[in-house]
């Protein structure tokens, strides 16, 4: 009788472990999603720092990990999508070594002084790096993002030629995936056979130039077809960028795959150009505010010499009721050293030559001009090389200190401030290049994410939804990591979830998206120098 | 024979008992097995939980009844907009009882009772998409009850008696859905106590309008568990002033009710049958907020989780056949209703209404001793729901949400002995 019992008991028991919940549409379960008419067997991105993960001054792991095609390639992965690999790495510090020596500084991190006050972004000194740009990593990777990538060197071979890297003739990033010292980017990506691809690049034809306040050169407008004589900070030519651009959609389409390619944002709407106010010199600064009567007095002399000379419009003068504007160097403005020398002779005598050489091309910002993000520290202190300078010419150190405080006496250099020309040229060219990416993703018929405008809202009027807010504001804002540049992982899921948007439309894809308040923003420590 | 498999099928296809919210209704194998029904049954020491007023009328002068069970649970959880899924992987739970009764003359019988009504063991996989509310709960609470129980005639009695509770919690979670160290380490922190004690009390009542037909009543008052002074530790905080924590060791307060229950049911016995309803209306609303307050900081409290529960319901039908002299089979069915309100879905108890199914026998090993098995399976329809009242690491209030199904299966064994 117990015998018999016991065994329907163990009937009974298997028959309950059976009732183990489960959903009447379990996403697990064939046809839940759907790769439409897309095949991401093989995804492999293409782009620049922000394919990378680059964040915060830096390449590392956890940036890598939460890259938009990183994010992207866990989506696809509910329709088919292969496995995605990265070169990540070998820390979250950041920076990296070449032979042992470190020439990648490490991270940004928000640091907090001990009372809890913000400090600041701050270069992370916890840890040294232990990425070493000479160890080949010995494959490629489907995200083949690099950072510090122009268009056209994505097509250049010996992009990655460790050798090259000490002298800057090749990129440090790739030089760690090159398959080989002459592999180019797009050779490696082909070769991995992409079924499907994103391609985001251009950014670097025109950020060097912005971030460099404009000191590059405007390749465009010198008609310069020859990337390989290109500076670092210069504009690369529009024909060169649609040339490139075609070739690079061709050979990655030439096998039938699909894919997604974006525009170009506007580089001077993101935090490091958008900080830093033009007016930032406040009569309440106890190290500012005492000095305007003593500043305003030297500046009407200078003024009347600006009057006399026919460029009265270049008068300085600080006000003591409100911030005042920066005093910088305006490259674009007609040189008056000379006539500025002779006319300040009376007045200043041997100082003459001197001070006309420091106002020649000087005037105050307007709300026209954009200041670096870079310019915040330096506005305000006293130039200790200027300084130096000044007192090796003879000048009393008084003196000398007087006309060396940058941004109030002695003029914010031209490479710190976008002036409107330049910003100009930046938008020129990034117009036609954007024209060119929307009209190629039509001949070639991809899918295509216009992240300029996505931008344009998040940096007008910030971008909100469900409790997730991103704006442009550096720091809160969400949306860029701490050096003001590249976004933060929550920016990058914002990202990933506008290509689903467009991949769906164009392909017929359906692909669940990431909830961008999963991902985070800026990293806090403390451990600063 | 073929009775009992009849009975075990009909077992099968209804179902059992376990309450919402944290209440686990498991105090007495007999009264699993029907349903966990009990507050008019006078059926063994069991009683001292269910109605310490039915003691007295025991036929024998000594009665013991122990038992466990093991619960296994298992929670799902997926959200089809965001692809993700997740499923539990819990302990076995537990739940213990011991009851004895003895006859002190005619009209006044003394018992005790240590049972464990309380409890949850929640196991999320770590860092899973709602680890900012919970990565995993242990929560327990031991009852223990001396109860007196007086016979004022044959057709009414009155029973009651005070309850000591010691509790214990470990509750682990993330301190955000985003806060990490430097490395990507999810920051979280775990609460731990044990040794949390307070009193409170068990009344009961029982008439018998005829021979065979009984009514019941019993109330239990709220418990109050106030942690003070436990051990909360945090991990993989960042390195910043700017967080308010710091990785190691603090001390928490917290505290947290275990609600009052009132049970009113009837009997009614027929030959070889004996069938028994009981009504419980649990007082979940006391369960407003889980508040706790860690000492390492001047905030109070620093952790707000509403969780406004309300009063909830359960209606139970149990029925028992005395096969033969030795065999008694059982079987029972419940409505369990779930405190969580909509919106408030925790996933540390992500439960909804559900349904009951319980089976058991006993058998008689001597006219003394018995073995007495029972299990109940509860069934839960999935549900999409979500927790509105998270707070994100900005201070925002967030939802957290997606389907969820959950399931319990438990079988236990039990002996009571008689003499």
């Amino acid at each position: 009788m117990m015998k018999k019992n016991i065994k329907y008991l163990a009937i009974l028991v298997l028959g309950l472990v059976a009732c183990e919940p489960e959903f009447d549409n379990p996403i697990d379960e064939v046809g839940v999603y759907s790769s439409g008419e897309a095949d991401f067997s093989t995804y492999v991105a293409l782009g620049n720092s922000l394919t990378a993960g680059y964040a915060d001054n830096a390449l590392y792991i956890t940036g890598q990990e939460n890259s938009y095609p990183n994010i992207l390639s866990q989506q696809f992965a509910f329709a088919g999508g292969g496995e995605f690999t990265q070169p990540l790495m070998s820390d979250n510090t950041g920076g990296a070594l070449l032979g042992g020596t470190q020439i990648l500084d490490n991270r940004f991190v928000l640091a907090f002084d001990e009372e809890g006050n913000a400090v600041g972004p701050a270069i992370y000194a916890g840890a040294t790096p232990t990425t070493e740009i000479s160890a080949n990593l010995g494959g490629s990777f489907n995200n083949m993002g690099v950072p510090g990538a122009k268009s056209f060197h994505l097509a250049a071979a010996g992009y990655g030629n460790v050798s090259l890297v000490a002298d800057g003739l090749s990129n440090p990033y790739y030089a760690r995936f090159a398959s080989s010292g002459t592999s180019s980017v797009i050779e490696d990506a082909l070769a991995q056979n992409p079924t499907f691809f994103s391609l985001w690049i251009g950014n670097n034809d025109i950020l060097g130039y912005a971030t460099s306040g404009g000191t590059g050169v405007n390749q465009d407008t010198e008609g310069n077809l020859d990337p390989t004589t290109y500076g670092g900070n210069d504009i690369t030519n529009t024909d060169v960028f649609a040339a490139t651009y075609n070739g690079l959609l061709e050979a990655l389409t030439a096998n039938g795959a699909k894919g997604v390619v974006l525009n170009l944002p506007s580089v001077t709407s993101i935090p490091f150009f958008t900080t830093v106010p033009y007016a930032p010199l406040s009569p309440a600064d106890p190290n500012f505010g005492p000095q305007i009567p003593t500043l305003n007095e030297t500046y009407a002399g200078l003024n009347a010499a600006f009057a006399f000379l026919g460029v009265g419009d270049r008068a300085i003068e600080f006000s003591t009721t409100e911030a005042s504007p920066v005093v910088i160097v305006d490259e674009s403005l007609t040189d008056i050293t000379d006539g500025l020398s002779a006319v300040l002779a009376g007045t200043f005598g041997a100082l003459a030559p001197i001070i006309a050489a420091q106002f020649g091309q000087a005037r105050q910002a307007t709300e026209d001009d954009l200041l670096l993000l870079t310019s915040s520290s330096l506005i305000g202190q006293l130039d200790t090389d200027r300084f130096a300078e000044l007192v090796a010419l003879n000048v009393p150190e008084e003196t000398a200190g007087q006309f060396s405080v940058i941004g109030v006496s002695l003029p914010l250099g031209d490479e710190y401030v976008l002036l409107p020309e330049e910003q100009s040229e930046i938008e020129n060219a990034r117009n036609v290049y954007n024209a060119t990416i929307e009209a190629l993703a039509g001949v070639y018929d991809l899918a295509f994410y216009d992240a300029a405008a996505d931008l344009e809202q998040v940096a007008t009027t910030g971008y909100f939804s469900g409790g997730a807010s991103l704006t442009s504001d550096f720091v809160t804002g969400g949306a860029f990591s701490l050096d003001g540049v590249h976004p933060t992982p929550r920016a990058h899921a914002f990202t990933a979830n506008a290509i689903l948007d467009v991949i769906e439309r164009k392909y017929e894809t359906v692909l669940p998206r990431v909830d961008i308040l999963d991902y985070g923003t800026i990293t806090v420590n403390d451990e600063v120098n | 024979m073929r009775k009992l498999l009849l009975l075990v099928l009909f077992a099968t296809v209804t179902a059992v008992s376990y309450a919402g919210g944290y209440r686990v209704s498991v105090q007495g194998q007999r009264a699993m097995a029907m349903g966990h029904t009990g507050v008019a049954v006078v059926n063994s020491a069991e009683l001292v939980f269910f109605n310490p007023a039915g003691l007295v009328y025991l036929e024998d002068k000594l009665n013991v009844s122990v038992g466990a069970s093991g619960i296994f649970t298992d929670i799902i959880y997926q959200n089809e907009e965001l692809g993700t899924s997740s499923q539990t992987d819990n302990g076995v739970g537990t739940p213990l009882n011991l009851y004895g009764s003895y006859r002190i003359n005619d009209w006044f019988t003394a018992g005790l009772g240590v049972y464990t009504p309380y409890g949850s063991g929640v196991t999320w996989p770590t860092d899973w998409p709602g680890s900012h509310l919970v990565n995993n709960i242990e929560l327990a609470a031991i009852y223990i009850q001396p109860t007196l129980s007086f016979k004022l005639s044959d057709k009414f009695s009155i029973g009651g008696g005070p309850i000591f509770v010691t509790g214990s919690v470990n509750f682990n979670r993330n301190l955000s859905r985003t806060t990490e160290d430097l490395e990507g380490n999810r920051s979280n922190v775990t609460i731990d106590d044990s040794g949390v004690t307070n009193w409170g009390w068990s009344i009961g009542a029982m008439f018998n309008p005829s021979e065979n037909f009984r009514l019941g009543f019993s109330y239990r008052s709220e418990i109050t568990l106030e942690a003070e002074g436990g051990e909360a530790t945090f991990s993989n905080v960042p390195n910043s002033t700017a967080v308010g924590f710091t990785n190691g060791t603090t001390t928490f307060d917290a505290s947290l009710p275990l609600p009052a229950e009132l049970t009113v049911g009837l009997s009614y016995q027929y030959k070889k049958w004996l069938f028994a309803f009981d009504f419980n209306r649990q007082f979940w609303d006391v369960y407003e907020s889980l508040d706790i307050d860690f000492g390492s900081t001047d905030a109070n409290p620093d952790s707000v989780n509403p969780r406004n529960y309300k009063n909830s319901s359960v209606f139970r039908f149990g029925l028992q056949y005395e096969a033969t002299e030795k065999i008694t089979l059982r079987a029972g069915y419940y409505r369990d209703e779930s405190p969580v309100q909509s919106g408030y879905f925790a996933p540390e108890t992500p439960r909804n209404d559900s349904d009951g199914f319980s089976g058991g026998f006993s058998y008689a090993i001597t006219s003394k001793l018995a073995i007495d098995a029972s299990f109940f399976y509860l069934r839960f329809s999935e549900i999409t729901e979500s927790y509105d009242f998270g707070t994100s690491s900005t201070g925002t209030v967030e939802s957290f949400g997606g389907t969820y199904k959950s399931s319990a299966f438990a079988p236990g064994l039990g002996l009571t002995y008689k003499m």
